[in-house]
């Protein structure tokens, strides 16, 4: 990582070449205990202390396969529109890295669980594309390392490096699609798309919570140019452990001015590694397979083939739930809402919680309004996701039905939700303690009424004579009066009615 | 079947991480040839159209709940590492990824 | 008194404990007695765990003393084969790369043997990784045989079968990957018996190949070797291999040996060049007194057994390579050169280089040869095809005959030394054996007599269909009767004393 890359624009970079993409997703599952052993997957624990004989590859001992892992495959599978295998095995892919313990990762080789499929995605815009799955296959997460001595924990430099094997073992399904081309300049954009559309799709399963930026969903970014026209695939760079939608995208288009650099100044593309980087954007080398890997694969003999009945799998098959994008534009229609604000719901992960809250007895609108408006800013603020706000979906139904049934006001319901994201009870117990009900008390109001004519002489009279906007800094005075808890149409009405006028 | 050669064992050796003397390299060539050589023969049932037995007895589907069951303590996880430190096995720097 | 202690066969042993006319502890201190007086000129232990011993057989007589029911091995000592993994006990598989390992966790085998009270003495002597056919291999010295100390006790568990033949124990564990169990067995006049791939857990036992691997019982009488395969033997949940059935009636048969109206097949590939004249001659004669015994002999063709031993040869070293990667010096065991010159890499492959031998090593670099892009089709592929052929072999033969006889060996047992540096001479050891190994059927080795020309002993192999056990013990006690009955003691009455 020492000199800077040279790069083509990226429209020249298209106007020569078109990508071709490959993208591997790893995706963690929420399995209670690990892949192959009965370890607990709880995250935050002390460092090895969910480790077992299994998972450290110590002398003698074996795996045993975790059904719901094979389950959650399945799942994953189908939901790719992808066959599953009536007889596969697993497979041991050989190498050395002091974070496997056994040297060996039980992974799938030749025989995948489930293979060949596709899934649509759908762009900013609206537009539609598939993208073909090659396979998605189950195999096991590695230990992790922290390397000591050198500069931030980083490998270079470091004097040794300590090792914990707690994620060593955790049942990792790797998705891998065939090659994705024709998506000219959109190719960066279409990486993205399809890793959030296949995140939506993990969680939908509720087979693992994908989170990205806690490594629970990982992507390699493989990517080659071809001369436009041309259909022979150039030599292919893979970018590993890109973390974050928007890195794949980024990745995805450094990758194509850096390619494009390289064969315009009639250079060849190696076949390495290479590490994104978030700060800067780009790419740097990794390792160079100056020797073909060889893994020496063969079946694994600690392990049975793993054969799904048809039962099982059509089982699993009535029990998937409806695919996210479908879902999407049902909602959509639903609610009326355009592509673009769709995206702008889902880009703030609040399609569960509004759905939820309708759930819970909202209007849609209502529902939509208040978590892509307070709540979002919120969340925005505080730098936490949605569903990490501490009120729930139904919380916010019972606020807009306060709203509905005229107890509150917005000014008022904002309030309510303060209190509650505050931690100061439910929306009902807020109302109370704050003493925040709009005040329809009508002796009340027309108390407060009189004193704001009394008060506003001339303002009166102009009411009177006709200017009927003007009704509206009296609505404030009385507003400010009651402490905002008046109902102010209901207030506007009183002076119109005081005053001898009539509205229109 | 070509004889090995020398630099296919090294080839192997660090496939293998062994680290294997000049001496030793030249004694296992030969040995491999020798054994290589004798145990080729299986190769006659290459064509046959057979299936491979990875496994001796046809079982399938052995499987396990997921439930947790109890892990070592560290102190065990650890106890036979050649050095440790913050409860994580200590091991020299690693090369290669970055 | 300690000499009519050892002599005692398991079942005896267990009998008179359950009695009361001996204790756990005289049978045991008896035993740690030998151990002292011969094991230094056999070596058959690697470590003898004299306090574990002595309290697991106080706790067998508190139990009787409390009038608790003892199981039929209660009390009875045991040499374990240092590959199965022992809680605070050294578990070396006869390797300097795993020298003063002490796991933090059982074996299923061992959890069992400890449930069943048996008196685990301490751990036997191997060739390192269990690859070997003489016990040479062991990284911390041969093992002698009993029968005659220069030559070797068979391998690789001849640390085991040596403390049986030398009375250091009525009974003994050992694992059989290519013969394991049963070459050293029939080189020392003592039974052994190799069960059904997936009979045996093989949690916690460290892994040679795994698809061939298979602990088994060792004790100097067929009833012996049942009442602890009884221990042993059953479902592991533990191991993905492990057959969920009940352990076929094995006791039941060893108490009920008979061959009258069975039908015993006899392998024309099983004989020839390579065999021994002697050991010919003993094998037809049990041949003749199983006739005689009232079976029918039938003469069997098995063509794809000539290349049993090459498939092995490919299998074993492909899987060994795989399964011994982890000991690369960074969680457990020897770590060479880290004095902060070397990276993790260096330091695993100078661990590695200076913790296998040479053996270990070989059969690294074969099954990485045999597994590699390339070469995959032709070697490990063609290997595993000729598995089925001989799967198909056995089927076609089982259709024919109840059981199948043969030498356990093409010889008895060779000096010391003598084939240390051929490793194919070695390989052909385990000629006879390995065939069930790549099929999982079971298979027991049995004394049958010396063969004239050097006087030491001959093992008769008896094989049998896969879960179908019990067929061994109830062939292997007939046999052993008539043979018995025919000295007028057991073989090893003829052995040197010590
Ligand atoms: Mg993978
Ligand atoms: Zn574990």
């Amino acid at each position: 990582m020492t000199t800077t890359t040279d790069l083509v624009s990226y429209e020249d970079a298209l106007a020569s070449y078109d990508p071709v993409m490959g993208l591997e997703v790893h995706v963690e599952l929420g399995t209670r205990t690990k892949m192959f052993c009965g370890c607990s997957t709880e995250l935050g624990q002390d460092a090895n202390a969910q480790t077992c004989p299994t998972c450290l590859g110590l002398p003698g001992a074996l795996p045993v396969v975790n059904a719901t892992g094979v389950e959650s495959a399945i799942k994953i599978g189908l939901a790719l529109n992808c066959e599953i295998a009536e007889w596969c095995r697993f497979a041991r892919k050989n190498y050395f890295y002091p974070d496997m313990p056994k040297n060996f990762q039980t992974s799938q080789y030749d025989e995948p669980i489930a293979f060949n499929g596709y899934l649509d995605v759908q762009l900013e815009d609206g537009e539609t594309f598939r993208v073909e799955i090659e396979r998605a296959h189950m195999e096991e997460d590695t230990g992790k390392s922290t390397h000591v001595g050198g500069a931030t924990g980083r490998i270079h430099g470091a004097s040794h490096s300590l090792l914990d094997y707690n994620r060593a073992g955790i049942p990792l399904i790797e998705i891998v699609t065939k090659p994705i081309v024709g998506a000219g300049e959109r190719a960066p954009e279409v990486a993205k798309a399809y890793v959030r559309e296949l995140r939506e799709l993990i969680r939908a399963l509720g087979v693992s919570e994908a989170r990205m930026e806690m490594g629970q969903m990982r992507c390699d970014v493989n990517l080659s140019l071809m001369p436009k026209g041309g259909d022979k695939f150039g030599t292919r760079s893979e970018t590993k452990n890109v973390n974050s939608l928007r890195s794949v995208e980024r990745a995805a288009r450094f990758e194509i001015q850096r390619h494009a650099a390289v064969l315009s100044g009639g250079g060849t593309i190696i076949q390495e590694t290479r590490h994104f980087h978030e700060d800067t954007g780009s790419t740097t080398s990794g390792r160079v397979k100056e020797e073909a890997e060889d893994y020496r694969y063969f079946p694994e003999p600690d392990l049975v083939p793993v054969a799904p009945s048809r039962e099982w799998v059509e089982e699993l098959r009535a029990g998937l739930p409806e695919q996210p994008l479908a879902r999407r534009n049902r909602l959509r229609e639903e609610w009326g809402v355009s592509a673009v604000d769709m995206q702008a719901i889902l880009n703030a992960g609040a399609l569960d919680p509004i759905v939820a809250t309708i759930e819970a007895g909202a209007d849609a609108a209502a529902a939509r309004k208040w978590w892509m408006g307070e709540l979002a800013r919120t969340a925005n603020e505080t730098g936490v996701s949605l569903d990490a706000l501490a009120i729930t979906p139904e919380q916010v139904a019972r606020v807009t039905a306060l709203v509905a049934e005229g107890s509150l006001n917005d000014k008022l319901a904002r309030q309510v939700i303060e209190g509650v994201l505050k931690g100061e009870g439910t929306p009902d117990e807020v109302v109370e303690k704050r003493g925040l009900k709009v005040v329809s008390d009508e002796g009340a109001l027309t108390a407060a009424v009189d004193e704001a004519i009394a008060g506003n002489p001339a303002i009166a009279a102009k009411i009177r004579d006709g200017k009927v906007a003007a009704a509206g800094a009296l609505v404030g005075a009385v507003m400010k009066a009651t402490r905002g808890q008046a109902d102010a149409a209901r207030v506007k009405e009183l002076i119109l009615e005081k005053l001898g006028v009539s509205e229109g | 079947m070509p004889g090995i050669t020398r630099e296919e064992v090294a080839h192997l050796a660090r496939l293998a991480r062994l680290e294997l003397k000049p001496e030793e390299l030249d004694h296992f060539a030969g040995q491999l040839d020798d054994i290589i050589g004798a145990v080729a023969r299986v190769s006659e049932v290459a064509d046959q159209d057979v299936p491979p037995t990875s496994h001796p007895l046809p079982l399938t589907n052995v499987m396990r709940a997921d439930e947790v069951r109890p892990s070592l303590t560290p102190e065990q996880a650890l106890s036979g590492a050649p050095a440790q430190e913050q409860q994580r096995f200590k091991v020299p720097q690693i090369l290669g990824e970055d | 008194m300690t000499d009519s202690i050892i002599k005692l066969t398991a079942a005896e042993t267990a009998a008179k404990i359950a009695s009361g006319e001996l204790t756990a502890v005289q049978v045991t201190e008896a035993h740690l007695a030998r151990i002292e007086a011969v094991d230094e000129k056999v070596h058959a232990f690697l470590h003898v765990d004299r306090e574990g011993a002595l309290a697991q057989a106080r706790a067998v007589d508190e139990k009787r003393a409390r009038g608790e029911k003892l199981g039929p091995l209660a009390g009875v000592p045991l040499a374990l084969k240092d590959i199965f993994t022992t809680v605070g006990i050294p578990t070396t598989v006869g390797s300097k790369i795993l020298e003063g390992w002490i796991p933090p966790y059982d074996a299923t085998l061992t959890k069992r043997l400890k449930d069943a009270d048996v008196v685990i003495l301490g751990k036997t002597n191997m060739d390192e990784f269990a690859m070997g056919s003489s016990t040479e291999n062991s990284a911390f010295g041969p093992t002698g045989n009993p029968w005659d100390l220069t030559r070797i006790p068979g391998g690789s568990g001849g640390g085991s079968s040596a403390a049986l033949a030398s009375f250091q124990a009525p009974l003994a564990i050992g694992t059989d990957t290519g013969g394991s169990i049963r070459q050293p067995a029939a080189v020392t006049g003592t039974v052994g018996v190799k069960p059904t791939y997936g009979g045996v857990s093989r949690y916690g036992m460290v892994a040679f190949s795994s698809s061939l691997d298979q602990g088994g019982p060792c004790a100097r009488t067929v009833l012996d070797a049942a009442l602890l395969h009884e221990v042993i033997g059953g479902h592991d949940p533990l191991d993905s291999t492990s057959i969920d059935a009940p352990v076929p009636p094995v006791v039941e048969a060893a108490r009920n040996g008979s061959v009258q109206g069975m039908r015993v097949g006899v392998v024309k590939q099983f004989r020839g060049e390579g065999y021994q004249a002697g050991v010919i001659q003993r094998f037809d004669e049990s041949v003749e007194l199983l006739r005689e015994l009232g079976a029918e002999i039938v003469e069997l063709d098995c063509p794809s057994f000539d290349l049993a031993l090459s498939a092995y040869y490919l299998i074993a070293p492909s899987e060994c390579s795989s399964n011994l990667a982890r000991f690369d010096g960074l969680r457990y065991g020897l770590r060479t050169g880290d004095d902060g010159s070397h990276s993790a890499e260096d330091v695993t492959s100078l661990t590695r280089a200076e913790g296998f031998g040479p053996e270990v090593k070989r059969r690294i670099m074969l099954g990485t040869y045999a597994l590699s892009s390339g070469y995959y089709d032709a070697y490990y592929g063609s290997a595993q095809k000729v598995r089925t052929l001989i799967t198909r072999d056995f089927e076609k033969s089982f259709e024919q005959v109840d059981v199948i006889v043969s030498p356990t060996t093409p010889t008895t047992a060779f000096p010391i030394g003598e084939r240390a540096d051929d490793p194919m001479a070695m390989y052909l050891a385990d000629l006879c054996t390995i065939p069930t190994n790549l099929a999982g059927n079971a298979a027991m080795s049995l004394p049958c007599g010396l063969a004239p020309e050097d006087g030491l002993p001959v093992g008769l192999q008896i094989i049998a269909p896969a879960l179908k056990d019990d067929r061994l013990y109830k062939v292997g006690a007939a046999v052993e009767a008539a043979f018995v009955e025919k000295w007028g003691h057991p073989l090893l009455e003829e052995a040197p004393s010590l």
